[in-house]
Formats: C-alpha cells, sequence, structure tokens
C-alpha cells in the first residue's frame, strides 16, 4: 500500500532537544524514529540494547523522568520534553559503578550482558521506590525483563545486595551517621 | 523492525487534535501511551499515514474523582490511576485490576482509555468498565458522544470510534453501596496476558445475604462477557453461599474459544474455578465495607 508518507518523497526531519543523562544534544529525526534508535544511532550512546523491539523483553529500559519505560514503544520526539537516563548515565559522577550495577558485578548477575542494561535501569529505579525489598518483591521487580543466560537467580541476588550496597552509602552519607571507615558491615557476600 | 513512515502531528489542544483527526480520517491513529500501539507499528502490522500524538494535551491527563466515580482522562497512565488513593477508594475495581496490567514499566506509559480503546479481549479494563456499566467519552470535531459499555466494544481489537473520532475519557461509577468488587486471572507469569479471568462484584443486602453476584470476563469472548450469576447464590449468608454452584452457572454460560495457550475445556474449567473465587473474594470485601467505618480494604 502506498501512503500519503511515501509519496511525500523523503521523510520529514523534526529538530528536537534531548536531555539524556544530563546532557543537551539537538537532533533532527523523522516521526517514526523510535527513542530506543534515536539513543544508539543518533546520540551514539549504544550502552541502550535492542532486543525485541515490541516491549516484551526490558533490554531497551531506559528511565524518563526516573520512572522505567521502554524505549522501543516510545518515538524520540515523545521525549523531547523530558529527562532520559540510560544505562551511561547511572554511573557516579566520580566514575564510580551506581550500586546496582556494583550488585551485579559481585553477585555474576550477568553473563552475556545483553539483556542487563535493561536490568540496570529497571532496578536502579525499583530500589528508589522500595529500598528494602524482600525476595519475591525483587522477582517481580524484574519480572518484566527477560535473561536467556543467567536463569535469573544471580539477578535476584544482585537486586537484593544492591539494597544492600544503597543503603550502606546512605547511611555513611549522613552528616552524624556511621563512622566513615563502613561500620556497616552488612552484606560483604551476595545474600 | 521499525514502524513505516508516516506524517507526525502533536497538537497541544483538544480541538486541534480533533480537527486533524477529521482531516486524516481514517488514515490516522491517535498515540497516547503507545504501549499497545508502538508494538503494532513496530511489527508494522498497521501503517497509518498520520499518527496523532496527543501527548502534549495536557487537559487529558487528568484522574477526576467524586463520590458516583471515577472520570479518567485519555492521557492518564495505569501508574497514575492505580497510583491514586481516591479512585482506588471510590473505585476499589480499578487498584484491583491494575495491578494485573502487563509490568509496571508498562503501566508507566500505557493509558487506561488506550487500553479501552485498543478493546483487546483479555485487557483487564475493558472487563472493569462493562461489569460497572461505565462508557466511554467519544469526541469528533462536530460531535461528542457517551457510549456506554456494552455498545463499546464491538469485536477483538474494535471498538465502535469511527474514523475521525477518539476516546477523550472514560467513567468508572462506584459500586452500589454493600458491594465488594474483586480481580482474579490466571496467568502463565505475572504481568503476562491472562489464559482467562474475571471482575466480580457482589453486593449485599441489609441482613448480610447476597443480593447480587455478577461477574464480567477477560480472554472468554471477543468482547468482555458480563454474566449474573446471582440465581445460583441469591439470599445466601457470604459464609455459606455456594460460591462453587455460581462458578458452574457460568460454565454453562460462555463459550471459550481454543488457542494455543488453552483449550476451550481448559478455559470453561478456568472460568469455574476463578469465578467462585473471584466472587468469594468479593463478598468478603462487600461485607468489610459494611463494617463501621474505619477499616474497609
Amino acid at each position: 500500500m502506498t501512503t500519503e508518507a511515501d509519496q511525500a518523497g523523503p521523510e520529514q526531519l523534526h529538530p528536537i532537544t534531548l536531555r539524556v543523562n544530563g546532557v543537551v544534544y539537538t537532533v533532527s529525526v523523522p516521526g517514526r524514529r523510535l527513542l530506543s534508535d534515536c539513543l544508539r544511532h543518533d546520540l551514539g550512546l549504544t550502552g541502550t540494547h535492542v532486543g525485541c523491539e515490541h516491549g516484551v523483553c526490558g533490554a531497551c529500559t531506559v528511565l524518563l523522568d526516573g520512572e522505567p519505560v521502554r524505549s522501543c514503544l516510545m518515538l524520540a520526539l515523545g521525549a523531547a520534553r523530558h529527562e532520559v537516563t540510560t544505562v551511561e548515565g547511572l554511573r557516579r559522577p566520580d566514575g564510580s559503578l551506581h550500586p546496582v550495577q556494583q550488585a551485579f558485578r559481585e553477585c555474576h548477575g550477568l553473563q552475556c550482558g545483553y539483556c542487563t542494561p535493561g536490568f540496570l535501569t529497571t532496578v536502579a529505579a525499583f530500589l528508589a521506590n522500595q529500598p528494602d525489598p524482600s525476595e519475591p518483591e525483587a522477582r517481580e521487580a524484574i519480572a518484566g525483563n527477560l535473561c536467556r543466560c543467567t536463569g535469573y537467580q544471580n539477578i535476584v541476588a544482585s537486586v537484593l545486595r544492591a539494597a544492600e550496597l544503597a543503603r550502606a552509602e546512605r547511611t555513611n552519607a549522613e552528616p552524624d551517621g556511621a563512622e566513615p571507615d563502613g561500620a556497616d558491615r552488612r552484606g560483604q557476600e551476595c545474600p | 523492525m521499525k514502524p513505516s513512515p508516516f506524517v507526525y502531528h502533536a497538537p497541544t489542544s483538544v480541538d486541534e487534535a480533533l480537527h486533524t483527526l477529521g482531516e486524516v480520517g481514517g488514515d490516522g491513529k491517535v498515540l497516547a501511551g503507545g504501549q499497545s500501539l508502538l508494538p503494532i507499528l513496530n511489527m508494522r502490522l498497521a501503517a497509518p499515514g498520520h499518527l496523532v500524538d496527543i501527548n502534549g494535551i495536557a487537559e487529558l491527563a487528568t484522574v477526576a474523582v467524586d463520590r458516583h466515580g471515577v472520570r479518567v482522562g485519555a492521557l492518564a497512565r495505569h501508574a497514575e490511576v492505580e497510583r491514586h488513593a481516591g479512585a482506588r477508594a471510590v473505585v476499589p475495581l480499578l487498584g484491583q485490576a491494575l495491578r494485573l496490567v502487563a509490568h509496571p514499566v508498562i503501566r508507566n506509559r500505557g493509558t487506561t482509555v488506550g487500553s479501552l480503546a485498543h478493546a483487546d479481549p483479555s485487557g483487564e479494563l475493558t472487563a472493569v468498565l462493562a461489569l460497572l456499566g461505565g462508557s466511554v467519552e467519544c469526541a469528533r470535531s462536530d460531535r461528542r458522544r457517551e457510549v456506554p459499555a456494552a455498545e463499546f466494544f464491538l469485536g477483538p481489537l474494535e471498538c465502535c470510534l469511527e474514523p475521525g473520532e477518539m476516546a477523550l475519557s472514560a467513567w468508572f461509577p462506584a459500586p452500589a453501596p454493600r458491594t465488594g468488587t474483586a480481580f482474579v486471572e490466571l496467568a502463565r507469569r505475572h504481568g503476562d496476558y491472562a489464559v482467562a479471568g474475571l471482575a466480580a462484584a457482589v453486593t449485599l443486602d441489609d441482613a448480610g445475604r447476597v443480593a447480587q453476584a455478577r461477574a464480567a470476563y477477560v480472554s472468554v469472548a471477543p468482547t468482555p462477557l458480563v454474566l449474573d450469576l446471582t440465581e445460583a447464590v441469591a439470599g445466601q449468608q457470604v459464609d455459606e453461599a455456594h460460591w462453587a454452584a455460581a462458578g458452574e452457572l457460568a460454565a454453562t454460560r460462555c463459550d471459550p474459544e481454543p488457542d494455543i495457550h488453552a483449550s476451550a475445556n481448559y478455559r470453561r474449567h478456568l472460568v469455574r474455578v476463578l469465578t467462585a473465587r473471584g466472587l468469594a473474594e468479593a463478598a468478603g470485601r462487600a461485607r468489610q465495607a459494611e463494617a463501621p467505618p474505619g477499616e474497609a480494604a
């Protein structure tokens, strides 16, 4: 079927300003450009992975104003008014790993790593709302993300470990909190 | 896969959106949350020439609650409705159903009205609207109409919206006094499409006996199937009611289709079991709601 859009020749480009990981980008994209493709192809932020491209696998999950969304189910144009955080943006300003990244590393929460960016963003947002999840809650939190390597056990352990790390980080950050040398020795092992 | 090319429109008012939709007619699709539309576009199951993105129309991002019910605007996300304490209090069935709609990540973008317009026979909200006797406000540039749930859903993925028309809001009326509700479903994994499920509502009389028992089903019929099962349990006390008999009755009144996930017989079995479970849960809540103010779940 020939649509009106086909007959119109080259696709119309829309200039947009995107704010991703605190950096402002200006790009021109066709209306049909998916946010996932815009991040990867137009902005070169290839940390966001594209798996199924219809919202099932969760690999492309990014944060939109802090809330996890599927970047393959959004048009790039739709992200223009929002703050986007990709896996690249989880890293701390000093270059150290986010507690979720640290936990996945410690607990072997990844093997091939393809699904990992989606898990990291999903779990980071989950722990921001639920800092002390039970194991069933941790399992449900990742129910929308597929991993074909790990069998999920180490990912669940990573979620719980990340919660521990984040709690310890908050405790240490409090001015009158625990001793700076990390008196909190909880969870030196993966759960 | 990627969507095929389309002309992108981003109206900033309802009038502008309706004007654009009127011009492009049947070649236009409305983009709200996109959690059903984008997969369809990505897989090129549909290739509309025009996409009318209503995400810039702030007046549609509303959840309005009064004691009669909840009016959900076309841009209100599932997650917003789910978190809305006032909406959950007046129409508890909304919260009971929404926690079963896909995964939280999808609910952050997907809209309640959009899932009604999508009219998926497995969409939980379709059963909620049908059971409560709600309606959808549909608008065209020259006409507005409020369509009752019973007339809104025409078939699988088909609602009564005409070319140039869009759904502006949905009305979920509060259930009658002394009514409890529940949503139960069986899915392979939490968040997956239900193999079968139902919204249940039980109303008690002054003496705490069952006055009415109804259910609306998903994944059982092409459109949400509403059954009045009162005759199986009328006049019975909540603790002694024959919910299983209501389940039997429901099983005889449905005619589910087989697919790769379940045979027709298995679906009918689920209707039997889940109906009994859902009605009992709803009746328990009806009794709680009846109790003196203070502790109603």
